[in-house]
């Protein structure tokens, strides 16, 4: 069976679903059905796609029957299979998790309303850009994503929402004309957007017009991956939306953007050309955004932070061009997505628990929830690179990448991902000390819900006992329940996720070499789009 | 191809302006800065598709060469109609800033600031260990007696 014919289906589903969410808008219970329902289909779509790919390799499906270069193409290989199905699974988690919330929350905290067909669409644009084999159509992707992206990031219109959003906003439209701008230069240069006919025209450009019309894309995407110096509008603006939003925001996001350099790396420009300035680029990304999460009080904004600097080491595997880092790099971007989302639904959680995400006000939370503290850990282990963990297993890859290229750029960059692996674990176990494992007391402002308890003297369930205390999150605020099973059902899946991906390291090292060799050889690509023979002559 | 240098030479105008005004302060001119961006892009998009021909409207008397290129203008299509939207939404969020805070202006991040100006000493991480004092025994007598104090301080009690 050709997987690819199933390939619009993943797009097109996730469309639907959010149609029918829209016009359920009514009905909060219908609405969520249909949500979590769609999501699930789409999965398990993409998990035959995955399945299709990893037997069958490099496939493709024209739509329209245009013959291609003429028309959009979707193309679906080892890289774009497996970062559609980790993609798919952590936003149907996600969106468990964001019910959770809304139902437990009586739905006050804004219009809950839109948020299903636009998260539906978020996934749409996500799974569009994975897939699609054609410049401006991957630009039209970016941009289906990026608006539901500005939708959910300002729900419900308060102040620091609008001002994170205003930012948050100009910024990604800047990259996107950006990336505008070079498809226009590259079909003046070239006459086709197709990437896989501009894989072979691209490298009969002379070199400086190469040169100009890849640092323009580097450039488009590095803002919209967060790369060092492009990073700076992420920690501003991601703490402020709602924690199911920022958690699938920082897991997907960015990954978009790194999937985009990924592509541009290898299929577009291939070659060491810039590999040099993309080190000492993600050198640079990973420390500085370390040393800014070590700076922070506030839990959110500190995983912002690590999310920027974890980039750094996508960057570092993909600017070796070897089949072990960039295989590494596709192992760690999976891995990155899947912690990185749960460590912010847990932030949610502790926020919810412990009523504040300031870590000077937060404490005793080990004893107070002690499943809280396990699901805390171990991402938080797993993202710093603790054995046995995903984590470690991926950056061992990507330092023996850098080892095996033995160049002095290269060895500066192992000694960095280390320093800055270790930074991590202070980052995160900074958090661990003052949020689980000090007393409240020991807190300078400990907020009211984690001194309080029931006149019995047993844990509070839901915030009924600190409605009437002034300072806290919850005062004036009905009746709630602070750790609904749903919202802590779905991070411990997404948990588990994550240590699956540790169990199953094996098969999936096996499947991202295999997408990196193919990858680096080009001409799987190339004859998938444009048919056997196309492909000659084409430099490796 | 042939390039059509007016149209460029108006892109350029039109992206060094939107340039300009992105780095105002402003809300309404970075908007405004966004919008002669994305015409700069579209015009850059249209110059591409080289000179003017005729509709591209198939006609097996007409040689391929004198037919329009309609590619660049489906993208200028979609692309406008995407910053149709973006803007809408640049201007709701903008309206709604003013409303809230009543200034059109970029506003600082608070949280920023905060971490900026916070002391680079902190109490939890940077303050000396305190020796440890045991209710076993004291520094004192451990040094004159170090055989089974334990036993001694214990006696006391």
């Amino acid at each position: 069976m050709n997987a690819a014919s199933l390939a619009p289906l993943a797009v097109v589903l996730p469309f639907l679903g959010a149609a029918f969410a829209f016009i359920l808008i009514r009905r909060p219970v219908a609405q969520r059905t249909v949500a979590i329902t769609t999501l699930a289909l789409t999965l398990s779509v993409e998990l035959l796609m995955l399945w299709s790919a990893w037997t069958q390799g490099v496939q493709a499906v024209f739509l329209g029957g245009w013959v291609p270069p003429f028309g959009i193409s979707l193309v679906v290989d080892e890289l774009s299979a497996l970062m559609l199905v980790i993609s798919s699974a952590v936003s149907l988690a996600v969106l468990v998790y964001a019910s959770g919330q809304g139902m437990a929350d009586g739905d006050e905290d804004g219009p809950i309303s839109i948020f299903h067909p636009t998260y539906l669409i978020l996934v749409a644009g996500v799974s569009n850009a994975f897939l699609t084999g054609d410049l401006f159509n991957l630009y039209v992707g970016f941009e289906i994503l990026l608006t539901a992206s500005y939708v959910l990031m300002t729900m419900g219109g308060t102040g620091p929402r609008v001002r994170a959003g205003v930012t948050y906003v100009v910024v990604s439209v800047i990259s996107s004309m950006l990336f505008l701008l070079s498809i226009a230069m590259i079909y003046a240069a070239t006459g086709t957007i197709n990437m896989a006919d501009l894989a072979v025209k691209l490298g009969e450009l002379d070199d400086s017009t190469q040169m100009i019309l890849h640092l323009m894309l580097v450039v488009a995407f590095g803002i919209k991956a967060a790369v060092f110096p492009l990073s700076f509008w992420l920690p501003d603006s991601y703490p402020t939306a709602p924690a199911p939003v920022t958690a699938v925001f920082a897991g997907l996001l960015t990954k978009v953007g790194v999937y985009a350099l990924i592509r541009t790396e290898t299929l577009l420009f291939p070659g060491d050309r810039i590999n040099t300035f993309l080190m000492i680029i993600a050198l640079l990304t990973m420390v500085v955004g370390i040393l800014g999460a070590l700076a922070q009080i506030d839990i959110k904004r500190m995983l912002s932070f690590t999310l920027v600097s974890h980039i750094g080491y996508m960057v570092f595997g993909l600017a070796m061009s070897s089949v072990v880092g960039l295989g590494s790099t596709m192992y760690y971007v999976a891995h990155h997505i899947t912690v990185q989302t749960s460590l912010f639904l847990v932030a949610g959680l502790i926020e919810r628990r412990g009523g504040t995400s300031n870590m000077d006000r937060l404490g005793g939370m080990a004893k107070l929830s002690p499943l809280l503290a396990i699901l805390y850990f171990v991402p938080a282990m797993n993202l710093a690179g603790i054995p046995p963990f995903s984590g470690f297993l991926g950056k061992l890859g990507l330092l023996q990448g850098g080892v095996d290229l033995a160049t002095p750029v290269s060895y500066t960059l192992v000694i960095g991902s280390v320093v800055t692996s270790l930074l991590t674990l202070m980052a995160m176990a900074r958090v661990w000390n003052r949020a689980f494992w000090r007393t409240p007391e020991d807190a300078e402002h400990p907020d009211p819900v984690l001194l309080a308890s029931k006149p019995d003297g047993s844990t509070l369930r839901t915030s009924k006992y600190v409605t009437d205390k002034p300072t806290g999150r919850f005062s004036g605020r009905g009746t709630i329940h602070l750790l609904p099973k749903s919202m802590v059902g779905a991070t411990t899946g997404l948990v588990a996720l994550g240590v699956a991906l540790t169990v199953f390291a094996g098969p999936l090292f096996q499947l991202s070499d295999q997408g990196a060799r193919a990858m680096l050889e080009r001409t799987p690509y190339i004859e998938a789009v444009l048919g056997t023979g196309a492909a000659q002559g084409v430099e490796q | 191809m042939t390039v059509n240098i007016t149209l460029l030479v108006v892109m350029g105008v039109l992206v060094a302006v939107g340039v300009y005004l992105i780095l105002e302060r402003s809300l309404t001119r970075v908007m405004l800065g966004l919008m002669m961006l994305a015409n700069g892009a579209n015009l850059l998009l249209l110059t591409t598709g080289g000179a003017a021909g005729l509709a591209p409207l198939y006609d097996a008397d007409i040689p391929a060469a004198e037919y329009n290129d309609p590619l660049p203008q489906a993208l200028i299509l979609t692309s406008i109609v995407i910053s149709f939207a973006v803007t809408a939404f640049m201007l709701g969020i903008i309206y709604r800033s003013w409303v809230l805070g009543r200034q059109d202006e970029v506003q600082d991040d608070i949280e920023d600031r905060r971490v900026a100006n916070q002391p680079s000493f902190d109490a939890e991480d940077d303050t000396a260990i305190p020796v440890e004092t045991t209710e076993f025994v004291t520094p004192e007598d451990a040094d004159e007696r170090p055989a089974a104090p334990k036993t001694r301080v214990r006696g006391q009690e």
